[in-house]
């Protein structure tokens, strides 16, 4: 009966946007707003000594400074109940020591912004700087502590250790030993972070408008960090302008504007500004593996080990913790291989450097970088075809669901039909040829494969193993039919660019049998919808729309009721479909769905007891998570002159199970793609030796243009999972996840002749030229 | 004592006197001054492009240009391109190519986009186009969405 899941419907969210009538947390700005605008650590490492804000205050349009101290100290700590976790506490504001270049220390809030930063300059701050630890090198020596006592090690984690490694590595045909490293990035939105808040005397609580992926997170985050009771904060995220993980943790930032609209009973917001958000916010990805893969002569992998190693920052991010990278590695670096015997251990090193959370992807762009560069190096050591050698090596149609040795239970996938249709497809296109081509014009070109699964909608029954204080996973949806027969849905999670007002819209109207145009969805507002997790991991259609799926049948059920009972049917044999409640093989006997709706409502005196009174319904869905997996390829060609790097062409197919809207689908995809080629190409966070940031503006951080993606062409194949309400499998990530690896594997099958070979990414043409 | 201007603008035919600091932007000005938030700031040190505006048909960043210069200017922002409640064919093409995501860049995107096709008299290649919008930053959408309207609507007008 489905008529609108899997329609490339286009987005509801659309016209706003395009009106210029979206609504952002800096439109909401009224003349009555104060401006903040943050005195921020200029060393990565020092003792305050002092904070003289007298001069501050005394700027012109400056109203208030406040520190720490002001404010009761305010302090996250997020906590992971492992005794190989070390907790660190996250002042709002720093008072006596602060850990990386960025670190608030102080608030000014204004008349607007510019008196704002004319106030933040004029606090004076006198500091004792220390030494630093800016990488993962000088974390382990432990010569300088971040965190006293902890040498460093904020988490120590040995996931897996088989013992019979040592003996498989000693006698396999092949065992390779190597190192890869990616470097540090920002997930970069294009509106930075942005916090509005205000207090609300009617209802005693703090209006906190935001931009998160998170606002119930945000909401237990400004609560604890402020003693209040949860009641007392309201979180809503309008129009979020992007996220990818740097609005799924509750900022400081967010707790101090909050603390400053209270004491000040006026509205205060805080716009970022780029160089806060290159700086100050967060970032992901930096780590580094150190890996030993045993291989017999036919090239299937016997064993791997992997020592993990993630520069995790100054503090463990609020409330995912440092241990989100360290974990996802150790636990999913198999990923769609058959590994018999496994070891893998993941820390987490603290430095003077902004926290890392979770940017999209979280470990797997690196972990199936690892995995994939190991085949291809198997590959050529043993003389195998490196497709071949992921053909003998993935899980195989007929061995799903397939419990790894990492005990984690794939669902089914088409790992090896998208690879054989990758394959099939780029040959059709003339990769090759154009390869040659490229050759022959005497430029370096390559071709690159990535095969990977990502895990997706991770629910409590998985993200309880990680033991977070704060499990996230299971998220709930209300579906209100009203007396129109209009429906509204609420969900805990919170989009953000992904169109969920479309695609819940299209789920919840093929179970009611009504037009996606009569649902609502409400999201992004603590007071309105049930406690839920937010947007982030690759969970909102799965775990939010599945909610919404489940509630919206219970309503459907309900109006089959009403329905049956008007008609005078069998409850059975009562249709949903085009607006009208209909009988199956009675094409004349049928009701408008609105006139049930209306007479739930107005005239429920007419219906029997169990019919009345309302069509709404309240379900909660808590998956164990589902796999989506693709295959990426990529033609790359690489300047020998100047040791310029492009990929010129991009191929994608993936299988994400049931597509609710393919337009989105695609979307998700292309973004994504776009995001990870940036990371093998392009971004790098950088510091100097004192650890003062050098890629501050996106001068220096280099965000790929309309130019540098290239077309993008994408194939889907439909696995449905059985592990999802839908058949749906989330898919938010898996193009940042496998394009570094295929990007990787391409520049080096380009270089392979010369003998060069690349392990790490970004690769900047300095590599290629050295 | 603030350094202040008086100025007059038209913005998408609408004129406005209104009293500005000289060092406030012509992003802010319509931001915060005229309520103009369709035109969006994402870096205000003019690599992003999201604030870009026509400022006497040019293209401009708002974020890199102060209010006092735009006196006596004419300006078109975002709010401009529909025809009341009718969306424009470009911002059709947008919707229909999947060309925004979190929007976020999409004024931006739609304002250099208008300017670039505003001056064309025959389809240009996709090479073009990808080169013209190389002036912004989206996150989101890999671009071939907003390439993919651009390249219709040229051929939708020129064609
Ligand atoms: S805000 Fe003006 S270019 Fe980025
Ligand atoms: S649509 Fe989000 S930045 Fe372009």
């Amino acid at each position: 009966m489905t008529a609108w899941v899997g329609a490339r419907v286009p987005r509801k969210e659309d016209r706003r946007m395009l009106l210029g009538r979206g609504r952002f947390v800096a439109d909401m700005a009224r003349t009555d707003t104060l401006h903040a605008g943050f005195v921020r650590s200029p060393h990565a490492s020092a003792t305050i000594k002092s904070i003289d804000v007298s001069a501050a205050k005394r700027v012109d349009g400056v109203l208030d400074v406040l520190t720490g101290a002001d404010l009761g100290d305010p302090f996250l700590r997020s906590v992971l109940e492992r005794d190989e976790f070390v907790p660190t506490k996250m002042p709002m504001l720093s008072g006596d020591r602060v850990r990386f270049a960025g670190e608030p220390v102080a608030v000014v809030i204004a008349e607007d912004a510019y008196a704002a930063e004319d106030g933040a300059e004029a606090v004076e701050v006198e500091w004792e700087t220390g030494p630093v630890v800016m990488d993962i090198g000088a974390a382990v020596a432990a010569d300088v502590e971040v965190h006293s006592g902890t040498r460093n090690c904020l988490v120590d984690l040995v996931m897996f250790d088989d013992p019979a490694l040592d003996r498989i590595f000693a006698d396999a045909r092949l065992t390779i030993e190597a190192t890869f490293t990616s470097a540090r990035v920002s997930g970069l939105p294009i509106e930075g972070r942005a916090t509005m808040a205000e207090w609300d005397d009617r209802d005693s609580q703090v209006i906190v408008h935001t931009s998160t992926q998170v606002p119930h997170q945000c909401r237990s985050g400004i609560a604890q960090a402020l003693g209040i009771p949860e009641r007392g904060v309201r979180v809503i995220a309008p129009d979020v302008g992007g996220g990818f993980g740097q609005k799924c943790v509750v900022s400081r930032e967010e707790v101090v504007i909050a603390a400053a609209a209270m004491r000040l009973r006026r509205p205060v917001i805080w716009v970022e500004d780029r160089q806060e958000n290159l700086t100050a916010s967060v970032h992901g990805h930096e780590q580094r593996y150190d890996v030993t893969a045993a291989f017999d002569a036919d090239g299937r992998i016997l064993g791997l080990a992997a020592d993990i190693t993630c520069d995790i920052g100054a503090y463990s991010v609020f409330p995912f913790t440092c241990a989100v990278e360290p974990l996802m590695a150790a636990t999913e670096l198999p990923g769609i291989y058959k590994v018999p015997a496994y070891r893998a251990r993941g820390r987490g090193f603290a430095t003077n450097k902004a926290p890392t959370a979770p940017y999209r992807g979280v470990s797997r762009p690196q972990i199936v970088l690892v995995m994939e560069r190991l085949m291809e190096k198997a590959a050529a050591r043993l003389g195998v075809d490196p497709i071949e050698i992921r053909r003998r090596n993935m899980i195989l149609p007929g061995e799903f669901p397939y419990t790894g040795v990492n005990k984690i239970t794939y669902d089914e996938g088409s790992y090896l039909e998208s690879l054989d249709l990758t394959e099939k497809k780029i040959t059709e296109a003339g990769w090759y040829t154009e390869r040659d081509r490229l050759r022959e014009q005497g430029l370096l070109a390559g071709i690159g494969f990535s095969c990977f699964s990502e895990r997706t909608a991770y629910g409590t029954p998985t993200m309880s193993q990680r033991r977070m204080r704060m499990t996230p996973g299971y998220d709930t949806a209300h579906v209100r039919m009203d007396p129109s027969g209009e429906v509204i849905v609420t969900t805990g999670t919170s989009g953000h660019g992904q169109g969920h007002e479309t695609t819940f819209a299209q789920i919840v109207a093929d179970q009611l049998g009504i037009h996606p145009d009569q649902v609502r969805l409400r999201q992004g507002d603590t007071d309105l919808t049930s406690y839920g997790w937010g947007t982030f991991g690759s969970r909102s259609i799965v775990i939010g729309g599945g909610a919404a799926s489940k509630a919206a049948a219970s309503v459907a059920g309900r109006l089959r009721k009403v329905a049956a009972h008007l008609l005078e049917v069998g409850e059975d044999d009562v249709q949903l479909a085009d607006g009208r409640a209909g009988v199956r093989g009675v094409p004349d006997a049928s009701l408008p769905i609105a006139e049930l709706a209306r007479v739930v409502h107005f005239q429920t005196h007419q219906l029997p007891e169990e019919c009345r009174y309302g069509l709404e319904a309240r379900e909660s869905a808590d998956p164990p998570g589902t796999f989506s997996n693709a295959c990426h390829a990529t033609l790359v060609s690489v300047d020998p002159e100047t040791g310029d790097i492009r990929a010129r062409k991009f191929m994608v197919v993936e299988d994400c199970g049931v597509i609710i809207n393919p337009l989105v689908v695609d979307g998700q995809v292309r973004g994504g793609v776009a995001q990870g080629i940036a990371a093998a190409l392009y971004e790098r966070i950088t510091f100097d030796q004192e650890g003062q940031p050098t890629s501050a503006t996106l001068m220096d951080y280099l965000v790929p243009t309309a130019t540098e993606i290239c077309p993008i062409e994408i194939h889907h194949l439909e696995t449905p999972s059985q592990f999802s309400e839908n058949g749906s499998k989330g898919m938010g990530e898996g193009g940042t996840i496998g394009a570094p690896a295929a990007v990787l594997n391409a520049i080096n099958d380009a270089l392979a002749h010369r003998g060069a070979e690349f392990d790490h990414i970004p690769v900047m043409p300095e590599d290629v030229l050295s | 004592m603030k350094d202040i201007h008086l100025i007059a603008l038209a913005v998408n035919g609408n004129e406005h006197e209104i009293v500005v600091e000289s060092r406030r932007t012509l992003a802010d000005v319509l931001r915060h001054d005229l309520g103009y938030t369709g035109t969006h700031v994402g870096c205000e040190h003019g690599i992003c492009g999201a604030c870009t505006v026509l400022l006497d048909g040019e293209p401009v960043r708002s974020c890199l240009v102060f209010g006092v210069q735009a006196d006596g200017c004419e300006v078109r922002t975002v709010e401009g391109l529909a025809d009341g409640e009718e969306l424009s064919d470009l911002q059709k093409a947008f919707s229909r190519c999947h060309g925004l995501q979190c929007g976020f860049c999409t004024p931006g995107f739609l304002m250099l986009s208008e300017a670039y096709l505003s001056e064309q008299d025959t389809v240009p290649d996709e090479a073009e186009v990808r080169e013209v919008l190389a002036a912004n930053l989206c996150r989101c959408t890999g671009y071939q969405g907003i390439v993919e309207a651009v390249r219709q609507v040229a051929e939708e007008r020129m064609g």
